[in-house]
């Protein structure tokens, strides 16, 4: 009796293919389908963002004020940093984990299919709403990503709209990390035990508790910034007794840790991809999951650092500056852990390698930079200048984006059937390493020599670097569009095997390419799986 | 599925948890500040001393005041700084004064400096405890009486107290300027 | 690319110094502290760039000598409990021997005891406001003039030529050689950040709060710095100066400020 109620599911399974029409996206609950939305959404967000980067180099280009005025520069740094936090990084890792990891654990789908659906269209309203206040009185948030109050209360009309926006990216936040936990912990392949479960999978589960942890404490500030607004409390208003400082506290509580949803993905991505393409087994596994455990725990307990021109007594500063440069020992054993697996291995350079190795390269100079923030007195220089523009961008461009990158080429002839064009990848991938470091390099030197961040002109001695970190910008916007090519054509390559390379390892490379829309509606045997290709 | 229900549910009532974290932070600042001195803040209620003089100690009191937002005020120490012994009661005196045509309500915010001295500084009365009321044109003198607490850490020497004014009608309105 | 791009910052660091106007590197500052400052920054710079070339160069010799195209063959190696104990416990000296001159110099920033001067700063959208406690000086100090004309949009004004262009403004803060000053800062609305780079200070100003730190400049000369904290649409132009002048022309500012400029003072209100 069960055995046929069963058949006759999986029957279903297999006639029931995609709705036709915008209702089979609208109505998705297909893992794959909702993957590529948020993946396309992200792209899209990207260049939303990037173009707001470009209206800021163009301004900083030369000094004197050419073409915006100063609140719309304002307005244009804040919504930079909203919209490629939280519209282009994050959703970009949350399209992956759908892709990929029930893919990589066999399982049929994420566990709560129409959570993924709502978790998803959550975001283009967020995004709509929070692009919308570009024309509202008042202009949009220009109070920087980071809505310190007092100041952010002076938002005009935008304002209940700004945090209006950002409940919604936090409850679809929320709602993307809670789906990817119970997937992760309850549809698992029966033999594959946790500690044996691929580094993606296990750096998303830490991330996603993370999520859990720190979004609704950025809800639970802004809500505060709302009704200090609109409804006489006086959390951080001085006045009724309030200090402006907690809410620094407070959103520096979710913000750290934010730091490493943004990061531990991408550590996740680039764990899978060094060991396909050395060849080789991941080196020290276990440890890597310890690094990444120990980065999360640390990284609730550091978030005044961002803090030290703020006021602190001796004893705060001492202590947030320790346990900040702790964060080195897990983040360096990531890398030598990479460096490792490479050590040995027979490598070949394909463009997901190419980006994995940009990006071990870069984001550890993004990590020195962190490090070299993280002496306290040192910071006093460093805060709010240039330096700290340079060191974010390091971890989060040549960092998250090009990890983000990396598994984009790596999965893409999984995802399509077919193998993208080889060579435009590199020149991508050249090209952008070129311009980014073109970019971001020189900021360091502005920042030591004494250009604060958010201005929108500058004195005449910061000139050639930021017209040089301009020229690199523009570069670094365009090379993008050779990505948007290749995916666009991505349906003409020649037909990719299964296996897709050489060296793949996991579940992934056991569904054919491209992957159909059911996948493991009986679950595989992992360890068979993993073993069939050692 | 029903292991996944019990899951989900666990993790939203995680994800609420830490909702209402989020506020409880804010009296758990208190406490913080209280203990660590962060953010200058002082007893907000009378204190209840004991006095016990160390007359082996001299520390320096200077007063600071500001007037926030351009509200219609005026607020003046009557001296810019007084020497204290440590463990003895002092009185002090503000003068505030209505600028505007119109009976205001203001309400003085006390800060200390450094951070390390604010809670040795004891007030034990003080006209920011309450918010103060004043007729049009008015100009009144304000008391102060502390104590600095001889457990005040020997590296410092001279201890800032700052009173910022704020118009109350104003920070109802929610009107930042 | 990077080992390129750090042996030019290197290069760039050494030439760098002598060139002054083509700043690369935080400056040495005039305090003892901003010197301090430096030296711990170079320090923790140059562990960085040692810690670079191991790893990197590890790496690089890995790219070029373990890849398929020469024949290698993958070893078969996963773990190893001393590698992991060793690139554990380097780090946590090495973090050590930088952590404890940062301490000491932290130490120090807090010692604000025995101070010459008091000055009261108190940051206003979009200017700063000076008072000295103990001498009967207040002022404003706002963007210069020139800089004030020429930075507006498509102003038709040369930036260039303007001299100290948004770094100018219309009245320094005067203070004397050698003297210990102390800055109480606070704003009149929303926060705000008092930087000056050769001093090696930067401290918020926050609304309803009292923060303290102080300076003790060696040399005579005119120090420049920028509001650090995002404070509105003119957070770009709310500049610093500070002269630092030898005690007898100090004393002589004061005496022409208390006779003639409090009326200026208050005029600026
Ligand atoms: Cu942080
Ligand atoms: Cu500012």
């Amino acid at each position: 009796m069960s055995s046929t109620v069963a058949d006759a599911l999986d029957h279903e399974h297999d006639d029931h293919g995609p709705t036709k029409g915008i209702g089979r996206w609208l109505f998705s609950t297909n893992h794959k389908d909702i993957g590529t939305m948020y993946l396309i959404f992200s792209l899209t967000m990207f260049f939303i963002g990037g173009a707001m980067a470009m209206v800021i180099r163009s301004e900083l280009a030369v000094p004197g004020l050419q073409f915006v005025h100063p609140e719309f520069f304002n307005s244009m740094t804040t919504m930079h940093a909203l919209i490629m936090v939280f519209g282009a990084v994050m959703p970009a890792f949350v399209g992956l984990a759908n892709w990929m990891i029930p893919l990589m654990i066999g399982a049929p789908d994420m566990a709560l299919p129409r959570m993924n659906n709502w978790s998803f269209w959550i975001l283009p309203v967020a995004f709509g709403i929070l692009l919308s206040t570009l024309l509202m009185p008042g202009g949009a948030p220009a109070s920087g990503w980071t809505m310190y109050p007092p100041l952010v209360l002076q938002t005009g009309d935008a304002f209940p709209f700004l945090i209006f926006s950002v409940h919604l990216m936090g409850i679809s936040s929320i709602m993307g990390a809670i789906n990817v936990i119970v997937t992760i912990i309850n549809m698992r392949a029966p033999d594959m035990s946790l500690l044996k479960m691929p580094m993606f999978v296990w750096m998303w589960l830490i991330t996603a508790y993370l999520l859990i942890a720190v979004m609704p404490v950025l809800a639970g500030a802004v809500t505060m910034l709302l009704t200090d607004q609109f409804f006489g409390t006086s959390f951080f208003l001085a006045a009724g007794g309030g200090d402006p400082v907690m809410f620094q506290h407070i959103f520096w509580f979710f913000g750290h840790p934010e730091v490493y949803i943004m990061i531990l993905p991408a550590f996740g991505v680039v764990s899978e991809i060094i060991p396909t393409f050395s060849r080789k087994k991941l080196f020290g596994h276990d440890s890597m999951v310890y690094a990444g455990s120990s980065i999360a725990f640390l990284s609730f307990i550091v978030w005044a650092h961002h803090m030290f021109t703020v006021g602190m007594p001796l004893t705060g500063q001492m202590f947030f500056m320790f346990a900040t440069m702790l964060i080195a020992v897990p983040t360096g054993v990531k890398v030598f852990n990479w460096v490792a697996t490479m050590w040995r291995g027979a490598m070949t350079f394909e463009t997901p390698m190419l980006f994995s190795l940009g990006f071990v390269f870069l984001f550890t100079i993004g990590g020195f930079s962190g490090l070299m923030l993280a002496i306290a007195p040192a910071d006093i220089q460093y805060h709010d200048t240039y330096f700290v523009v340079a060191h974010f961008h390091y971890v989060l461009v040549p960092g998250s984006v090009f990890a983000i990158m990396a598994g984009a080429y790596y999965w893409l002839p999984k995802w399509t059937g077919h193998m993208y064009n080889e060579t435009l990848g590199k020149a991508h991938f050249w090209l952008s390493t070129i311009f980014v470091n073109l970019t971001f390099f020189p900021m360091h030197f502005l920042g030591l020599a004494g250009m604060p961040r958010r201005i929108p002109d500058y004195s005449t001695q910061f000139a050639d670097f930021n017209t040089i970190a301009s020229i690199g910008a523009f570069g670094f916007g365009l090379s993008q569009l050779i990505f948007v090519w290749i995916v666009v054509t991505a349906w003409r390559g020649e037909k990719a095997t299964d296996r897709v390379w050489e060296g793949s390892h996991g579940l992934e490379w056991t569904v054919p390419s491209p992957a159909p829309w059911h996948t493991f509606t009986t679950p595989p045997k992992a360890r068979i799986a993993q073993e069939a290709f050692e | 599925m029903h292991e996944n229900r019990s899951l989900t549910g666990r993790l939203l009532v995680l994800a609420a948890a830490m909702f209402g974290f989020g506020f409880a932070l804010v009296p758990l600042y208190d406490v913080f500040c209280e203990i660590t001195g962060f953010g200058g803040r002082t007893n907000a209620t009378a204190a209840v001393v004991e006095e016990a003089p160390d007359l082996t100690r001299e520390i320096r009191i200077e007063f600071m005041t500001t007037v926030n937002s351009y509200a219609p005020f005026e607020l003046s120490s009557d001296v810019s700084s007084m020497t204290v012994n440590p463990g003895k009661m002092y009185f002090a005196t503000f003068t505030g004064k209505n600028l505007s045509g119109e009976n205001k309500i203001a309400v003085a915010r006390p800060s200390v400096a450094p951070p390390a001295a604010s809670e040795h500084f004891v007030k034990i009365e003080c006209f920011c405890f309450e918010s103060q009321e004043f007729a049009a044109g008015e100009e009144r003198a304000m008391p102060l009486q502390f104590i600095v607490d001889p457990e005040l850490p020997d590296y410092v020497d001279t201890i800032t107290l700052g009173y910022t004014f704020y118009d109350t009608a104003r920070a109802a309105a929610n009107n930042p300027l | 690319m990077i080992r390129k791009s750090f042996l030019s910052l290197m290069g760039l660091l050494a030439t760098g110094a002598a060139q002054a106007d083509w700043a690369l590197n935080m400056p040495r500052g005039v305090t003892e502290l901003s010197a301090e400052t430096y030296d711990l920054h170079m320090m923790v710079f140059w562990w960085c760039v040692a810690i670079g070339i191991v790893v990197f160069g590890v790496m690089i010799i890995s790219l070029i000598k373990h890849r398929k195209s020469k024949g290698a063959t993958p070893a078969t190696f996963t773990h190893s409990m001393t590698a992991e104990i060793v690139w554990t416990a380097i780090p946590v000296v090495i973090l050590l021997i930088m952590a404890v001159p940062a301490a000491e110099t932290m130490v120090k920033l807090e010692d604000s005891r025995d101070p010459d001067i008091s000055i009261v700063v108190t940051a206003y959208q979009w200017k700063w406001h000076y008072k000295y406690q103990d001498e009967d000086i207040a002022f404003y100090s706002s963007l210069a003039r020139p800089s004030m004309d020429a930075r507006r949009k498509q102003s038709g004004v040369d930036p260039n030529a303007v001299d100290n262009y948004l770094l100018d403004v219309d009245r320094p803060v005067v203070v004397p050689k050698g003297a210990k000053v102390r800055l109480l800062l606070t704003s009149n609305d929303v926060v705000h950040s008092w930087w000056v780079p050769d001093l090696a200070i930067k401290k918020d100003a926050v609304p309803g709060i009292v923060n303290e730190t102080w300076f003790r400049a060696e040399e005579t000369g005119t120090y420049r710095g920028q509001c650090a904290e995002l404070c509105g649409k003119d957070h770009g132009y709310m500049p610093i100066v500070v002269e630092v002048v030898e005690p007898d022309a100090y004393q002589a500012w004061v005496d022409t400020r208390k006779n003639g400029d409090v009326a200026v003072a208050n005029a600026a209100k």
